[in-house]
């Protein structure tokens, strides 16, 4: 089943919830969309899922044209944040409900229905719970149920908002994985919104990284990883390290500090350079390239060390070090600092039209 | 913060047309509101519309001086007075019958407890002519109090007692949950500061309790000043004396003066409203410094 | 209701004066009034309290109430859920003005509920000459005395629905709807179920209180014996002539009727209370 969803724009009131969003689903690919609170993750869920109508633009699943059904109508199988689960209904009638309402003569024999429940519950991992009510359930345990719930009448597409939001982090990780197996033994197109880019990064086949409204980059993890495509990206994927910068050339300079840019970069001037500490390489030796800095401590434990080190303009800036190359590190201790790659975030003047829209008069709403 | 400057920022942008219901996916909205807006527009605004337009057939002099008899006027200050007596009492008995139905444990707790909506259930003739019995002179009330001199039946005293009566549960059922929720260690931990219980009752309880107080205070109020049934039969009713201000309402339409009978029936809205405004207004002061 | 607070036993001379005044208190303004009722029904043995409702007249006035809270009633409730449907799964302007519209009953006195119905369909009323052409009697019938019950008891059954069916939100709702459901399918088997117990409570409060009304029902009866005179009416004549075991009677019947209501909410409570632990999902 493929998802086409074209030039979708929203508004709440006067704010830009979407604002001429496109994107595509492969048939049973698993799509995250990751963003901010604000960044208009969930609206677009709720769009696709029929909850919220939008302004403009299209949604078509197969070639049907989506806008012109209900929700009722487009058999979405939605996980929500809070699971919403019938809670004077036993867990299986919760999962029947989808095959138990349908009208009629298409409506499955109770047979059936009870054969698919079981099913359910197998692949969600629940057996034996068919007989409790929701409140009787841990949170991980509801989830599980939501999900069979949402499965249960073979939607064409899965949708889950935030679906590991009220769990604590064991469980977490644990429903994470379970997840994409649901996902990889049914097949089942499946989207989900998060937050956490950990789990954007770990679960989806392609990652939606939107930001007020508009997407900033659909790509495989990899191709985040790899070539964001623009400093909110790389910001936003993990830790990073900001260092004032001349670009010229492809390269990032700072006196004496000279790091390539991702993707070679092509605008030159003033701006700031973005690096991860685990992109961050330490020198010792008292002369040769690199910014000099102070290391003012050395943290952490284990494999992976984290040395906080001070540039003489004053910016903190970290390095995570292997271990055997963290001990020749005190606290301080002169060194010098580059990185393997950076990306630069261009002061104002920018010859980039895409990143306009940065300026562009929003606000998130928390 | 955040959301001022979603509203700064978003100046420049075209305006949207702003719903008057915001959309929803579910069904029903326009039969359910079609019927609550008629149901609400024939029971209660349709009648309210007859009853405001009603008293100025002579103009506002007319409607003066329907409210200024002095037989109306009296009856309006016991209706009122008494209520305001009655929910004032009702505030301090109410406060003492939910503390210890929350905090002590003894036989025949819950029986006590589910006793305390009576009122709320017991229709209010019946009160009536059995709290007019009790406090009779023969009845089982009355005659002790008749022996010490009180006389309670017949008098404006009555009209106050049956009103104790009808409000009984407005207190303690809008206290009662503020009491249970409250957590005996907000308590134990002002004990364990140093305050002992007198302290502790009026700096920590009291002032939790006072939005839930004005709320009981309120209805309680309310239900009296406009009590009927619960009243006529021990007030024995006499004009300018021990007469309420509904029952000057009856004897009005009685004799066929409708506009006079909505004249005494607006002040009475009136003023009720009038005062549950003040008591509201108090509420938000009072929940206003709680959340600071 | 299930407390968050210990309840600690009684010791000491403060909690026994506290328990003393609470509990004299309740018999007094609730305990010695009910006793009354029995005792003064009864005083002439129970010869004289069957005869009580022997008497047409009584027969006539409870069939008359049962009517008017069998009509009375069930409106109410359909416009409880209409009114709960609107309010707690919508939103929309000026609904807090619609929730004090709603409320404004609570505010009046009896009397003046009824004397409003006499002003709208009375002798003297806007719509008089209408009804007198049309030959419809609605003051002094059936009719006004529905309609005195109703606008007393109207907000009963919406206030117990609306502030439950608000915390509950719209979700369950919206997740039906993406399963399938019909407007009707998901009200009936998604709404419905997770509010039953706290309709009943709103429904038995307001029949009793539809059973028991006095005040507007007196303005709009007309006293006729045997024909506009409810139950609580029927209590007032026989009283006022000094039928005191009659009154009485009928009096316990009404009380009764309180008790058992009293009686039927307690259970429903607690049914209320281990379904909302058994099923109250977060």
């Amino acid at each position: 089943m493929t998802l086409a969803v074209n030039k979708i724009s929203k508004q709440f009131g006067r704010f830009p919830a979407l604002n001429s969003v496109s994107l595509q689903a492969r048939e049973g690919e698993f799509l995250a969309l990751l963003g901010p609170s604000g960044s208009g993750k969930t609206t677009l869920l709720r769009v696709i899922a029929g909850l919220d109508k939008p302004d403009q633009g299209s949604v078509f699943m197969d070639g049907v044209d989506f806008l012109k059904l209900s929700a009722r109508e487009r058999r979405v199988g939605l996980v929500f944040q809070q699971y919403a689960l019938f809670r004077h209904m036993t867990v299986a009638k919760n999962i029947a409900f989808g095959l138990d309402v349908r009208p009629g003569k298409s409506r499955p024999s109770r047979q059936a229905i009870k054969a698919r429940v079981d099913e359910l519950l197998a692949l969600t991992h629940i057996q034996g719970l068919g007989d409790r009510y929701p409140a009787q359930l841990s949170g991980g345990q509801r989830q599980r149920v939501a999900v069979a719930r949402a499965l249960a009448f073979e939607p064409r597409i899965l949708l889950l908002d935030e679906p590991f939001g009220a769990l604590d982090t064991k469980v977490r990780k644990e429903l994470r994985s379970e997840l994409r197996r649901i996902h990889d033994e049914t097949g089942v197109t499946t989207i989900l919104v998060t937050h956490d880019q950990e789990e954007a990064m770990a679960l989806a086949d392609r990652v939606v990284l939107m930001n007020r409204g508009q997407i900033e980059q659909l790509g495989s993890p990899q191709e985040l990883d790899d070539a964001p495509a623009s400093p909110f990206v790389f910001e936003f994927l993990g830790e990073c390290n900001r260092l004032p910068c001349k670009v010229s050339g492809g390269v990032a300079l700072n006196n004496g500090f000279a790091a390539p840019i991702i993707g070679g970069g092509t605008s030159e001037g003033e701006g700031e350079a973005l690096f991860r500490p685990s992109d961050t390489q330490l020198d010792s030796g008292p002369v040769g390239d690199g910014l000099p800095v102070r290391v003012v401590q050395v943290g952490g434990r284990g494999a992976l060390r984290t040395i906080e080190c001070q540039a003489l303009s004053g910016h903190r800036l970290f390095a995570e070090l292997p271990e055997h190359l963290a001990g020749h590190f005190e606290a301080g201790q002169r060194a010098r600092l580059t990185a393997r790659r950076v990306v630069v975030d261009i002061k104002a003047k920018s010859a980039d039209p895409s990143a306009s829209h940065l300026e562009a008069p929003t606000r998130e709403i928390a | 913060m955040s959301t001022s400057l979603a509203l700064i920022a978003s100046e420049s942008l075209p305006r949207r047309r702003l719903y008057w219901r915001e959309p929803s996916p579910l069904p029903g909205f326009r039969l359910a509101f079609g019927f609550t807006l008629f149901y609400v527009g024939l029971i209660i605004l349709l009648p309210l519309a007859a009853l405001v337009s009603r008293p100025w057939e002579h103009g506002i002099s007319g409607f003066l001086s329907s409210i200024l008899e002095p037989r109306t006027l009296a009856s309006l200050r016991l209706s009122f007075l008494a209520a305001v007596f009655a929910a004032l009492a009702n505030v301090v008995l109410g406060v003492a019958v939910a503390w210890v139905l929350t905090r002590y444990e003894f036989p025949g707790r819950s029986v006590f407890d589910a006793l305390v909506d009576l009122p709320f259930a017991l229709p209010t003739a019946v009160a009536g002519i059995a709290l007019a019995t009790l406090y009779s002179q023969n009845g089982w009330i009355g005659s002790p109090l008749q022996a010490i001199g009180l006389k309670v039946a017949y008098t404006p005293t009555g009209v106050f007692v049956a009103l104790l009566a009808v409000g009984l549960p407005y207190v303690v059922r809008s206290v009662q949950p503020v009491l249970e929720d409250m957590e005996a260690a907000i308590e134990e931990a002002a004990r364990t500061l140093g305050a002992n219980a007198l302290q502790t009752s009026t700096r920590i309880v009291l002032p939790a309790l006072a939005p839930a107080l004005l709320s009981g205070f309120a209805m309680a109020f309310a239900r009296g000043a406009g009590e009927y049934g619960s009243v006529i039969f021990i007030a024995g009713n006499m004009p300018g004396v021990s007469e309420i201000a509904p029952l000057v309402i009856v004897s009005k339409l009685e004799q066929y003066d409708y506009s006079g009978a909505a004249a005494v029936g607006v002040a009475m809205l009136l003023i009720s409203l009038a005062a549950l405004v003040g008591i509201n207004a108090l509420q938000i002061a009072f929940s206003r410094r709680g959340e600071r | 209701m299930i407390g968050t607070v210990a309840r600690r036993p009684i010791r000491g001379p403060i909690p026994i004066a506290l328990l003393l005044i609470a509990l004299g208190w309740i018999g007094l303004t609730i305990g010695a009034p009910l006793a009354t009722v029995l005792v003064e029904a009864t005083a002439k043995g129970s010869d004289a309290f069957f005869a009580a409702f022997g008497d047409p007249d009584a027969q006539a006035a409870i069939r008359l109430t049962l009517i008017v809270a069998a009509i009375a009633v069930p409106l109410n409730a359909a416009f409880g859920l209409a009114a709960a449907w609107s309010i707690a799964k919508f939103n929309f302007r000026g609904k807090s003005l619609l929730l004090a519209i709603i409320d404004l009953p609570l505010s009046m006195s009896p009397v003046v509920s009824g004397l409003v119905w006499v002003l709208l369909f009375g002798a003297n009323g806007w719509f008089a000459p209408w009804l007198e052409a049309a030959d419809i009697k609605i003051v002094f019938a059936l009719p006004g005395i529905v309609l005195g019950t109703i606008l007393v008891t109207v907000p009963l059954i919406a206030r117990e629905l609306i502030p439950l069916m608000s915390a509950q939100g719209a979700d369950e709702e919206l997740a039906a709807s993406t399963l399938g459901a019909g407007g009707w399918t998901t009200f009936r088997r998604v709404t419905l179920p997770n509010v039953r117990w706290a309709l009943l409570h709103g429904v038995l409060l307001c029949n009793a209180r539809a059973m028991g009304e006095f005040g507007a029902v007196s303005v709009l009866s007309g006293h006729i014996r045997g024909l506009t005179e409810t139950l609580p009416l029927h209590v007032e004549a026989v009283y006022n002539e000094y039928d005191f075991v009659g009154a009485f009677a009928c009096a316990t019947l009404l009380a009764g009727l309180a008790v058992v209501t009293l009686v039927a909410k307690t259970i429903l409570e607690r049914a209320g209370a281990s379904a909302a632990k058994k099923g109250s999902a977060k």
